[in-house]
């Protein structure tokens, strides 16, 4: 039981982090209708500079703080340089485009920081005691620190969306281009933003869970794959659906692998989350390509 | 018989200003040409309507008045309230004071009734009032009070045909372009519809540009109208004449 009990609070660690990072690829993807696939490498970029703000004497919170609004700022340069010039019904054009920048930054983060591991901060205590005994089982203070920063930064989301004019002018933007710039929104502008929170919260995903991976500059890359993994089981263009997706992805990953490694004959199954997680991502796209929560496009006449 | 009768029918010119002075427009889609340069007016005050068949190139006149750069690259001249808009961006023509109804609906499908009220006054300054003129609006149209909450995808084709005019009242315009409003609703939806219209005009003096098929109503809550074949205006007159004209009641108005 505490072993079962072990597992499921690691699959919410993992699930929220993968949370996070999806949140910031369905942010686009439901304003736009595009894959960032720079997502992963600009979250590192996020983690690296958080890790450099540290290093000089900020407290950790100060450092993803101020990680989080470069990020931002980083998000919106994109938008607006990158992303804009381009006509929005083309995807391929904006594919090679965020293609591009992922390596862009990545060679870059090769460059300044090289290829050796780093440890890394976290903003929760993680030394061996520091957890409440439940059951039998170590819920880990950080644990518990993430799950709650990610209900914090979806409460925030959540009021920015739904009270504040620039969150209606982004769920119109998402709901109905054409109809928006017939209200009068600027609609690059909102676009704009919504990159700009994008960035941010893949910035949080990486300074979150770096101290738990290490950093290198490959690390959120790879942590990507779930979370599209998560982003396309929720459905591509749910809010919702990405934390409902991340902590299935992550619970799979912990509980479903966890347990399988340790049956007779499965040890073997443990080094290949990563292709589970892709496996997820085909049965998704083969079953119910909409995701549990995306709505299914329907042709308008 | 008139949805409209002779207490309620709209009145002649209200200031003599012109809201909306188009010369010269000329659209193409690529190498096919849609409007082979078109003159028309709307004067303050006034409602004034296009008529023309599918295809005649009414629905890119209202493009090009409200931005057609996305489209195409309009020639000619638009001016609105006297400023030359004919390349201006179509955000910044909304939020000089136009508002468009588009063909087929033009709703924000995901988002609640009361969401896209809001977002239709997305340009006003005056966010004190926006609740009362919600409240102003679901009083003229009581269906879309009773679903406020509702996600507009969820409306009939005659609700969101209400919520876009309403929606676009929300923005207190100084023109609206109605792009064939009727267009698949039924027919007592059509009457009760034209009727607010020709009610929003004579209250509230809301300058109207109505493109339609539907002739008959049309007819009756203007005060002016142009007939457009293939791109070109062909005739021009009051509603009076249009209606007495033999050639108009044969295409349009099934004599």
């Amino acid at each position: 039981m505490d072993l079962f009990l072990n597992r499921l609070f690691d699959g919410f660690t993992l699930g929220a982090i993968y949370a996070v990072v999806a949140l910031s690829l369905v942010l686009i993807f439901k304003a736009t209708t595009l894959i960032n696939f720079a997502t992963g490498e600009l979250a590192a970029l996020g983690g690296y500079l958080t890790f450099v703000f540290w290093d000089h004497w900020l407290p950790i919170w100060i450092a993803i703080f101020c990680s989080m609004a470069l990020l931002a700022v980083l998000g919106g340069v994109v938008e607006r340089v990158l992303i804009r010039p381009f006509d929005p019904s083309d995807h391929l054009p904006v594919v090679l485009i965020t293609l591009g920048l992922a390596y862009v930054i990545l060679a870059s983060d090769q460059a300044i920081f090289g290829n050796q591991p780093r440890g890394a901060p976290s903003p929760f205590p993680v030394g061996p005691e520091d957890y409440i005994s439940i059951g039998g089982a170590r819920l880990f203070y950080y644990t518990i620190g993430i799950v709650a920063t990610l209900a914090v930064m979806v409460g925030v989301l959540f009021l920015i969306l739904n009270r504040t004019k620039v969150g209606l002018a982004f769920r119109a933007v998402s709901s109905n281009v054409e109809a928006a710039r017939l209200v009068g929104i600027r609609t690059g502008r909102t676009l704009q933003f919504g990159w700009a929170i994008s960035a941010a919260f893949g910035a949080l995903g990486a300074s979150l869970v770096m101290s738990r991976t290490n950093l290198v500059p490959t690390y959120m890359g790879q942590l990507l794959v779930f979370s599209f993994a998560a982003a396309a089981l929720g459905g591509l263009d749910s809010l919702g659906g990405a934390l409902v997706g991340g902590l299935i992805v992550g619970q799979v990953q912990a509980v479903g692998i966890g347990y399988l490694q340790g049956v007779p004959g499965f040890a073997w199954v443990q080094p290949l989350s990563l292709t589970f997680a892709f496996l997820i991502i085909l049965i998704v796209l083969l079953v119910k390509p909409a995701g549990l929560f995306g709505t299914r496009r329907v042709a308008r006449v | 018989m008139s949805i409209v009768d002779e207490d309620t029918a709209p009145d002649g010119a209200v200031s003599g200003k012109i809201t909306l002075d188009v010369s010269g427009l000329e659209a193409s889609y690529g190498p096919v040409e849609v409007l082979r340069g078109i003159d028309f007016q709307v004067p303050e005050g006034q409602v004034v309507v296009i008529l023309g068949a599918n295809g005649a190139g009414k629905t890119t006149i209202l493009r090009a008045l409200c931005g057609g750069l996305a489209y195409f690259k309009p020639k000619g001249r638009v001016l609105f309230d006297g400023k030359d808009i004919t390349t201006t961006d179509t955000a910044e023509i909304v939020r000089m004071g136009m508002a468009h109804v588009p063909q087929g609906r033009g709703t924000f499908p995901e988002l609640s009734v009361d969401d896209n009220m809001l977002a239709g006054a997305y340009t006003r300054k005056d966010p004190e009032n926006l609740r009362g003129d919600m409240e102003t609006y679901y009083e003229l149209f009581p269906v879309l009070g009773e679903r406020r909450r509702q996600h507009a995808g969820s409306l009939s084709g005659g609700e969101q045909q209400m919520l876009a005019v309403a929606r676009a009242l929300m923005s207190n315009p100084r023109l609206m372009l109605l792009d064939e409003p009727s267009l698949g609703l039924a027919p007592l939806v059509i009457q009760s519809l034209f009727r607010t219209f020709a009610d929003l005009n004579r209250d509230h003096h809301t300058t109207m540009l109505l493109v339609e098929q539907n002739a008959n109503l049309a007819l009756d809550i203007s005060s002016y109208g142009y007939v457009l074949e293939a791109g070109t205006i062909v005739l021009e007159g009051t509603s009076e004449e249009l209606r007495a004209d033999p050639a108009v009641q044969e295409a349009y108005l099934g004599a």
